[in-house]
């Protein structure tokens, strides 16, 4: 027998060649990394920042926002603050940005963009000196709503560079005078959103459980032959364009459409039924288009669990619910688990679908980002919109890896 | 399952029926809304939904000017070719950097294997919409937007955890002693790879980019917000279609498509037949 | 492996060929779609191409200024030509959206009167955009359905006598002036009342009486297909599409011209598009006598008064000049001022 312990010199060797290799792993997987960094985890970074760094009133009208810093927020700000914004808007209006000014000061103090854009159009056409002089009369005699607080203190308020506003938007809530935190104004928008789109994605993977199991039941404990020949069933599905599933779903939902026709011919209604463009056909065409993620895991789970098990129990004497709930539910809560995390991470960041059947009902979270992305301009909403989202996905994504592992995904 | 064990009662004669009419129910609910696409994209009539004349099956209400008119509008024409290049490159690009990185995930000393894989596999589960707004800011910079060069980037990233599952399930099957033999036989690490690894793991290989081929070629989020005017893919196509004039065109392209798919579960099969032969043999 | 090698290095070198290709000048032009686009590319873009040898992208979007604004603040120009709606024309003029286009580069009338005498005065108001046609928003109902039939503006808001779906554009333009006016506001005083907070809520208040019945659409081509396919009973529309599916597709539709809010398109620049030039020249041509009378293919009137010996006399009675008496001008100034505020306030309610 050899000595087993080594000498100092092997270990130093030992622990460098352990070095080495590591490092050529780490080569083999750094150029991923570095294009991934690039294409997209910094488009997601950026986006993040934009979600509490806003420096476009900044940019607009820095001068008045100067002045503005020593005034107290009590009464009206000085004359002298008041006509440095009067020129501020005539320049304003003069590169045709007051817009830009408008739409910012507007998130804060709804309303006040008219104020803005129609004052502005008003002090192009004054003489800058008049400007110096009478800023605040003219201001006023513009819109009487420059003599009042509010609006210069929701410029004040967008003029600082990084804010919490949009997050707090995204929560229904805003900043109170005394500088605290109080629930906004009117209807609940975006926590309701939110609740919204969890409860549809805990239905559907809770309707993919239902649909799911049976089918995955009887594919596993069906003959190979049989099981490989239905399995191409869930798998053509599953590779089918999201597009022409969807597409099938508006063509046998929709007022004259399939489902209708035959539900009128067979006699059942007279009138057709308003199926499309409601929540119900997103929850539909949903379950149906992640139905095969639930399958997937829960098959290969139910194909590695020998029939013996189920057979021994109800051959002792146990029902069949009890020895299924006691002996074979337990075993398959690994891929059960696989397919439900997934199938709701899934639908909660689902966009495609429930814009294209789901009409005013049926929106989700993903649809009111892209609204403000495309429709509203107000990306930074979106951003903070998206922030909260990734960070919900985030959490269950660390759940799935811990309890499935990310890289067990299965993928037919 | 045909011989039903003696010590069946009713009930579980019963329950087994009844589960087989679940399971048969449930791949109906699969499988028809996609196949019902393919009569209705014969229509002769602009209507989304079967006419009496087809149902009785009048030849003269079935007709194939859907299709002829795919091939007669430039913009389809474009949104295939698109298609076709977008997916090809981004696959090309995404095969070739998630394969080399899957085979440094599988050595047993890469170091943070478990962050980096969840990193890695990351674009899958990212909602779309996410990531679409933050490459919209993100590329704009590059001059990104609007170019086909930015959406090959980006759908490479899209599609790259697919090649990486499948790349490294194939490497698990893989005997790394064959890897450090070619290293200790003096071999570089890049030699070994492209002369001993890659012609085993090559059906994971090309499954893998097949995967990322057909995310790139489904793909529209990302599209919408990336995508010029002469970027212009079938699903961005459809997408509009649906959302302005729905005619039949969009259920020919569909029918087209589930041949598409068709066929790529054709290959993936034969492509995984073929990996367990070669596992099977080699070693 | 050789030949896979190959392979991959061919398609590679096939596909940057054909990248370059792809990626030749060409002007983008965006407009509304459906008959209206039809029209416009039959009598402006065909014979531009043509004439010019210009590769033109033509593509369709719902209007609005949202995707014209991300584009100018993202710096990411896609579109140069732009068919924009007058009711959002000042609204993307002010926000320096869109470039100024010089009127004196537009030629004058096929019958030689200079173009700011030949154009009417609304076509040539704004320093962004060039008038391409007077057209109307009105609402219409299937004639051949059972039931009374409406006549006015009032008759869309009262489901009790007229039952069924509504089919609205899904913004707060002319949604909002029709609320008021059939909740009883006289027509010269809609954008008056409509300024004031009481105005604004009342108008959303009369919306809210409907709201359950209203689909949605965000693009007008969707307004005509709405009607034909039942999905509503009375539907808010361009009257082109309407007149078209009636002259072209023999549709029973019937046109309520009551409180009609007529309005102009234009073509408008995108700002800092990089085929400006291109651009102005297209809209140039494209505004032109001849161009313009094709617009009344669709039921719209031309911009240029040279145009109107090109029109058959016989569609007069369907354009929207025949029926200003009963209309209310749609205010683009007001909306310039108020889009962005009523625009948020209407998409709270819509949520609601």
């Amino acid at each position: 027998m050899t000595d087993n312990t080594l000498s100092a010199a092997d270990v130093v060797l030992a622990r460098r060649e352990l070095r080495r290799r590591k490092l050529s792993a780490f080569l083999f997987v750094a150029p991923l990394l570095l294009f991934l960094l690039f294409a997209f985890v910094a488009p997601i970074a950026t986006m993040l920042v934009r979600s509490f760094y806003n420096p476009t009133v900044a940019n607009l009208i820095p001068e008045t926002l100067e002045q503005l810093a020593e005034w107290d927020g009590n009464a009206l700000p000085s004359d002298a603050a008041q006509a440095v914004f009067a020129a501020d808007l005539k320049r304003l209006a003069n590169e045709r940005s007051s817009g830009k000014l408008a739409e910012q000061v507007n998130r804060v103090f709804p309303g006040s963009s008219s104020v803005i854009k129609s004052t502005a159009r008003r002090m192009r056409r004054v003489e800058d000196a008049d400007l110096q002089q009478q800023g605040r009369a003219l201001l006023l005699q513009a819109n009487a709503r420059w003599g009042d607080p509010e609006i210069w203190k929701a410029m004040a308020k967008t003029g600082s560079v990084y804010t919490p506003n949009y997050y707090l938007t995204a929560l229904d809530l805003e900043a109170s005078e005394a500088g605290g935190i109080q629930a906004r104004d009117g209807a609940k928008i975006y926590v309701t959103l939110y609740t919204k789109t969890l409860r549809v994605a805990f239905i559907i993977t809770i309707l993919t459980f239902i649909a799911g199991y049976p089918l995955a039941y009887y594919l596993a404990n069906a003959p190979t032959k049989t099981a490989n020949m239905l399995m191409v069933f869930v798998l053509l599905p599953f590779w089918t364009s999201l597009l022409v599933r969807t597409t099938a779903w508006i063509a046998l939902l929709q007022t004259n459409g399939v489902v209708n026709s035959f539900l009128m011919g067979i006699g059942v209604t007279s009138s057709p039924f308003d199926m499309l463009y409601t929540q119900f056909s997103t929850v539909l065409a949903m379950t149906h288009i992640l139905l095969p993620f639930m399958i997937l895991p829960l098959y290969s789970v139910m194909k590695g669990i020998d029939p013996s098990y189920m057979r021994a129990a109800m051959s002792m004497g146990d029902r069949p619910i009890p020895a299924f709930l006691k002996i074979y539910l337990p075993m398959t809560l690994p891929g059960l688990s696989a397919g439900a995390l997934l199938v709701f991470i899934i639908s909660v960041g689902y966009y495609i679908t429930p814009a294209l059947v789901g009409g005013t009902d049926g929106q989700m979270i993903s649809n009111i980002i892209a609204f403000h992305m495309q429709q509203s301009n107000n990306w930074e909403l979106a951003a903070a919109l998206g922030s909260l989202l990734l960070a919900i996905i985030l959490v269950l994504y660390w759940v799935y890896d811990r309890f499935v592992g990310a890289s067990n995904i299965k993928l037919g | 399952m045909k011989h039903l064990p003696a010590y069946f009662t009713f009930w579980h004669i019963f329950g087994h029926y009844a589960l087989k009419w679940t399971a048969f129910t449930v791949l109906a609910f699969l499988m028809l809304p996609i196949l019902i696409i393919v009569p209705l994209s014969f229509n002769a009539e602009p209507y989304f939904s079967f006419t009496e004349g087809m149902i009785a099956l009048d030849p003269e209400a079935y007709s194939t000017r859907w299709y002829a008119a795919i091939f007669s509008d430039q913009k389809w024409l474009l949104s295939i070719r698109n298609s076709f290049l977008i997916g090809t490159m981004a696959a090309t690009l995404s095969t070739i950097l998630g394969t080399i990185a899957a085979v440094g995930l599988s050595s047993p000393v890469m170091p943070f294997k478990r962050l980096i894989t969840a990193l890695l596999l990351s674009p899958m589960i990212v909602p779309l919409i996410i990531v679409a707004a933050g490459m919209f800011f993100f590329y704009s910079r590059f001059n990104l937007v609007g170019s086909f060069t930015g959406l090959v980037i980006a759908h490479a990233a899209l599609g790259m955890p697919f090649v990486i599952i499948t790349v490294t399930a194939t490497l698990s099957g893989f005997d790394r002693s064959l890897y450090n033999a070619g290293i200790s036989m003096g071999a570089s690490p890049l030699k070994v790879f492209w002369d001993v690894v890659i012609p085993l793991i090559r059906p994971g290989v090309i499954s893998g980019g097949l995967f990322a081929f057909v995310t790139s070629f489904d793909e529209v989020v990302v599209v919408l917000f990336l995508a010029g005017p002469e970027q212009r893919t079938i699903p961005r196509q459809m997408f509009s279609g649906l959302r302005e004039q729905i005619n039949p065109t969009i259920l020919a392209v569909a029918t087209l498509l589930i041949l598409i798919s068709v066929s790529l579960l054709v290959a993936l099969e034969i492509l995984r037949r073929r990996s367990e032969r070669l596992r099977g043999t080699a070693f | 492996m050789k030949t896979t090698s190959k392979l991959l290095a061919g398609t590679a070198a096939l596909l940057m060929a054909s990248l370059g290709q792809a990626q030749a000048e060409s002007l983008t032009v965006v407009s509304f779609g459906g008959a209206y686009g039809a029209a416009q590319k039959t009598h402006m873009i065909d014979p531009y191409v043509a004439e010019s040898g210009t590769n033109i992208l033509f593509e369709d979007y719902s209007g609005g200024i949202a995707e014209i604004k991300a584009q100018v603040e993202a710096g990411n120009i896609l579109w140069d030509v732009v068919d924009i709606e007058v009711i959002d024309l000042e609204r993307a003029c002010s926000e320096g959206l869109l470039e100024v286009i010089p009127q004196d580069m537009l030629p004058a009338g096929d019958d030689g009167v200079a173009a700011k005498d030949d154009f009417i005065p609304d076509a040539l108001a704004s320093e962004c955009g060039v008038g391409v046609i007077v057209w109307s928003i009105v609402y219409a109902y299937n004639g051949a359905a059972d039931g009374p039939q409406p006549s006015t503006i009032a008759d869309f808001f009262d489901t009790g006598n007229f039952p069924g779906k509504r089919a609205l554009r899904k913004r707060p333009q002319v949604n909002l002036e029709w609320a008021l006016i059939a909740d009883g506001v006289a027509r010269d005083e809609v954008y008056e009342v409509l300024a004031t907070d009481a105005g604004q809520a009342r108008a959303l208040a009369k919306l809210d009486t409907i709201k359950d019945d209203i689909v949605w659409f965000d693009s007008w081509s969707q307004a005509p297909q709405l009607l034909n396919d039942g999905g509503a009973v009375m539907v808010q529309s361009a009257n082109g599409r309407i007149f078209s599916a009636m002259k072209d597709d023999n549709k029973p539709f019937e046109i309520v011209w009551d409180s009609n809010v007529y309005d102009l398109d234009v073509w408008a620049v995108v700002a800092g598009s990089p085929e400006k030039e291109t651009a102005l020249e297209f809209i140039s041509y494209a505004t032109g006598s001849k161009p313009l009378s094709g617009m009344a293919d669709v039921a719209y009137g031309p911009t240029r008064i040279s145009s109107a010996p090109y029109v058959d006399p016989s569609v007069n009675n369907d354009l929207p000049t025949a029926h200003i008496d009963e209309g209310l001008k749609a205010d683009g100034i007001f909306w310039a001022d108020y889009g962005e505020s009523l625009g948020e306030r209407f998409n709270e309610w819509l949520l609601k």
